[in-house]
């Protein structure tokens, strides 16, 4: 009895990840999303790394062999924006470190409060995720569109300071983790991008209206600017007051010099129109997120060869910025030739839903290969990550998804996931708790034993 | 005269239908008894005035639905894929609807009357209405702004006595935006602010002037109460009870004193007024009247609770007082006490995706449903979300998926069940909707192909079969007057 209980718990302990093997993927359907499917093919993992892909690549003799049965596989899903390892319970604030509170605006980095033993990273995984944008919010402005979630009640979901005022004009910087099981560090790049806010919440950053934003905004670049060329005089104090600190400043400055993307949340049409126009004037690079009345402008925002990064499913008029959403939002601006990138939703910890989203989008029309771009190629793209992973090409990180099926679709699921070369355990908190209560157990022990 | 009199009794005979009508769910002993002819004694003996109806529960008149079923003709469903929500598949299957309802089912041998419209439905998926067993459409509408924020009347813990039915603006968007998923029927409930939050109100999704215009004939009402976070922290915040989950217990408990002694004045006041004696009615009260109705058995307890130790004490509450618990919602933690909850007959609603976003709700994993559904209890899946709402067959295909991972082989015949027939019966409807048998309503969805993928889309949706929507027919697209002038034009697929 004591034995066999003993032995249930240390079946029960988190698997740690086998280290980095010869791999050969046999018998499947290869998405490299770089190029066109292979039908029926083989993929070698060796060092980490892809090694070959093709029909007729040969099976090296040290490999271990993973026969895919007509699975799928693709490139580990890339999640666009997202606050995975920096928020864990939404609604209990000390969990949340993904808003700034009001100490600070664009020099918060998100990258220093992002936990790699969150319990959500390995519930991501188990949806074929393998690496993350990881993107502040507005502090005081939540974590998304479902305000009407939970019965209406709506909770004071965002961290730092209750109750002081209006959030900081920016959210902070970016930061892109992958999602390696049992790694001290899984941030692989911090810095990438400053947040800001054009719209609604944007406004009330700015004490109410958009004009008041954009203003501020404008200021604040022209400042970065003064303070990037006049920083000795600034030191001495001889320079000009500054609407923003010193460290906000120093965040701006890769901007600024178009070093460093400027990610705007923005809905409508005309507000998207602004961004476009900021960027061109100011001579950034910029990100649009949200971009929900984004096929009515679709043409501009391909012309400025600005990516975005959407959520399908928004088609409500949930507000008075959002009252032209749609469903095919992403197959339009795709067909208008803009880079669409899809989103899981941010709030619920449900990143599993990216996959889905894609799907949606490709059932309202976005062509397949660009749904599946969507949550691979096109987010490593945006978040300068495509050099490394992104897509099954050789001598690319062997970040890689073996599916039993089609990887958007509702009845799939993961089989094998690899970041780096290195299969990743499949258990996560909720596989443990569904292991525990699915069991049948005459012991006369309550569940806490199993 | 005669004629006349017919007309009098026909009119007194309406009167009566409309009442019972109107206070399904209201209380009391549902049989109209205000006068003593039990005995064949005439009631003139009776000097008791009938109370005005506003001040006898059982005779008010409320606020009955106005709904008529739109214009319909006897039609065919040939060649689709039929999942019945009686637990069966049927390939190249036949329904026949007629009069609003289904009059036939079965395989491609199934009789087509001669006067019945076919509609070729080979390659399509046919199901019955999807039906969302939790909504706030209509009292949290689109847009979202504080002024027509009517879900959550947070005054007071005890709201027992509004009705989310004059909270609900009928022209919110969102309304149409479910119906092109496939969803004929909706509960929409007050929100979790409160213990008792309110009645709910079931809702066909036809578009309508008034809520009366929607509002599901004959439907009973149900009572929303909530368990855990939601009420101990908005009154706690206020400082006013509950700020405990004990607080919480201590508000039920006392509320259902209340209610049983409200409901024993009304009772020794009606049994006295059958024997004609003479009684003065006690004052009517709109909280213990819905709390009552509870008691007696006529209104429905939906119950917000995500825990599973909650849902027991909810349950040795619900025993303690003599009523039953017909559904646990969102309900994130009953696949820990499944034996229970199958043995207490109590459905759970709940979502298969969303975990972890408070405290509560830290333990919900995809396959709740699932081990649910092993163990035999009732399973739902619901919404609460004017998103999914409109997904809610990609949901259950999420949940029945999970099931699937775990080995359980949950076929579609089945998982179908947990948006349609289960709600339907958790709503007390189920006699009437929710699954597609001779005799029930006709409310339908064709699908452009198996409506468990990501990919399937509604593409027909009837109600009492009459065409509602029609993806690829702009006449059949009802737009909501707040859209029209509005960028997009309500026209959002």
């Amino acid at each position: 009895m004591i034995r066999s209980l003993l032995l249930a718990s240390a079946a029960c302990a988190l698997a740690l990840p086998a280290a980095a093997e010869t791999v050969a993927i046999v018998n499947a359907r290869i998405e490299p999303v770089s190029g066109p499917a292979i039908p029926a093919g083989t993929l070698v993992i060796k060092d980490g790394k892809i090694a070959a892909l093709g029909a007729g690549v040969a099976v090296p003799a040290d490999a271990k062999v993973i026969d895919a049965k007509g699975g799928v596989v693709t490139p580990g899903l890339v999640a666009s924006s997202s606050n995975l390892g920096a928020s864990e319970v939404s609604g209990v604030r000390e969990t949340r470190d993904d808003g700034t509170g009001n100490a600070l605006s664009a020099a918060f980095d998100i990258s220093y409060g992002i936990n790699p033993a969150s319990t959500f990273i390995p519930f991501a995984r188990d949806g074929g995720i393998t690496s993350s944008a990881v993107v502040p919010v507005l502090s005081g402005t939540g974590g998304g569109a479902h305000e009407h979630a939970d019965d209406g009640v709506v909770e004071e979901m965002t961290a730092g300071k209750s109750g002081d005022g209006d959030p900081s004009l920016f959210g902070g910087q970016a930061a892109f983790i992958r999602l390696k099981a049992g790694a001290s560090d899984i941030v692989e790049a911090s810095k990438l991008a400053v947040t800001v806010s054009l719209g609604e919440s944007g406004a009330r950053a700015a004490g109410g209206s958009r004009g008041a934003d954009l203003i501020l905004i404008r200021s604040a670049l022209e400042d970065a600017r003064a303070f990037a060329s006049r920083r000795a005089a600034f030191e001495q104090g001889a320079t000009r007051d500054f609407g923003l600190s010193r460290l906000d400043l120093a965040a701006l400055i890769p901007v600024v010099q178009g070093k460093t993307p400027l990610l705007i949340r923005v809905s409508r049409a005309a507000d998207i129109r602004q961004a476009l126009k900021l960027a061109a004037e100011e001579k950034i690079r910029i990100i649009l997120e949200g971009v929900e009345e984004g096929w009515l402008v679709a043409p501009e925002i391909a012309r400025a060869g600005v990516p975005v990064i959407v959520d399908p499913q928004a088609d409500l008029p949930d507000s008075f910025e959002t009252l032209a959403s749609r469903l095919d939002n992403a197959a339009r601006l795709n067909a208008a030739g803009v880079k669409v990138a899809i989103n899981g939703a941010r709030d619920f910890n449900n990143l599993r839903q990216e996959r889905l989203n894609a799907g949606l989008a490709v059932a309202n029309g976005l062509p397949y290969a660009a749904g599946l771009a969507s949550v691979t190629l096109v987010p490593a793209k945006i978040w300068g990550q495509d050099g490394k992973i992104g897509s099954l090409e050789v001598g690319k990180l062997a970040d890689v998804v073996v599916w039993n099926g089609d990887p958007l679709e509702t009845t799939s699921w993961p089989l094998n996931v690899f970041v780096g070369g290195v299969e990743q355990p499949q258990d996560s908190r909720q596989t443990q708790l569904r292991d525990r209560y699915a069991a049948t157990d005459q012991s006369g022990y309550p569940p806490a034993y199993r | 005269m005669i004629r006349w009199r017919n007309a009098a009794a026909a009119v007194s005979l309406l009167a009566l239908g409309l009442s019972a009508c109107a206070t399904t769910g209201t209380g009391g002993p549902a049989k109209p008894s205000s006068t003593a002819q039990k005995d064949g004694k005439p009631a003139e003996k009776a000097e008791i005035k009938p109370l005005p109806k506003g001040l006898d529960g059982q005779a008010s008149t409320g606020f009955p639905s106005t709904y008529k079923p739109f214009p319909s003709q006897t039609m065919a469903f040939v060649g689709a894929t039929v999942l019945t929500a009686t637990g069966q598949q049927i390939d190249n299957g036949v329904v026949v609807t007629s009069g609003g309802k289904v009059v036939a089912v079965g395989g491609p041998e199934t009789a087509i009357p001669a006067d019945a419209v076919k509609v070729d439905a080979t390659g399509k998926w046919l199901t019955p209405g999807i039906i969302d067993a939790h909504s706030h459409l209509g009292v949290y509408p689109s847009p979202g702004v504080q002024a027509r924020s009517d879900g959550n009347e947070a005054t007071d813990p005890n709201t027992a006595q509004v009705w989310a039915e004059h909270s609900v603006w009928p022209q919110d968007p969102g309304f149409n935006r479910a119906r092109a998923g496939g969803v004929t029927t909706l509960q929409i409930l007050p929100g979790s602010a409160n213990l008792f939050g309110g009645r709910s109100v079931t809702l066909k999704n036809v578009p309508a002037l008034t809520m009366q215009g929607m509002k599901f004939p004959d439907a009973p009402y149900g009572l929303k109460m909530a368990c855990g976070e939601n009420p101990k922290r908005v009154y706690g915040g206020k400082g006013r009870s509950p700020s405990t989950a004990m607080g919480n217990v201590f508000g039920y408990r006392k509320a259902w004193i209340d209610a049983a002694d409200y409901a024993r004045k009304w009772d020794d006041f009606r049994a006295k007024q059958q024997k004609g004696e003479k009684a003065d009615a006690p004052k009517r009260d709109l909280q213990m009247e819905t709390l009552a109705g509870v008691l007696k058995g006529d209104i429905l307890v939906q119950n917000h609770c995500y825990r599973a130790d909650e849902e027991a004490t909810m349950i040795d509450i619900a025993k303690e007082f003599g009523y039953k618990i017909t559904m646990f919602h969102h309900a994130i933690e009953s696949y820990k006490i499944a034996p229970l909850l199958a043995k207490e007959g109590i459905c759970s609603a709940t979502w298969a995706s969303w975990t972890g976003f408070k405290m509560e709700s830290l333990d919900g994993i995809d396959a709740n449903a699932a081990i649910l559904w092993k163990n035999g209890a009732c399973v739902v899946i619901h919404s609460d979300d004017p998103i999914m709402t409109q997904r809610l067959n990609q949901e259950a295909a999420i949940a029945m998926t999970a099931g699937n991972k775990l080995g359980y082989g949950i076929s579609r015949a089945e998982a179908i069940k947990w948006i349609t027939a289960n709600p339907a019966k958790a709503m007390g409807i189920g006699d009437k909707t929710g699954s597609i048998e001779p005799g029930k309503a006709a409310d339908l969805v064709i699908w452009s192909r198996d409506p468990f993928s990501v990919y399937a889309q509604a593409e027909k949706v009837f109600i009492d079969g009459a065409l509602i929507y029609d993806r690829k027919d702009a006449r059949f697209q009802p737009k909501s007057d707040f859209e029209l002038g509005q960028p997009g034009q309500g026209a959002f697929n």
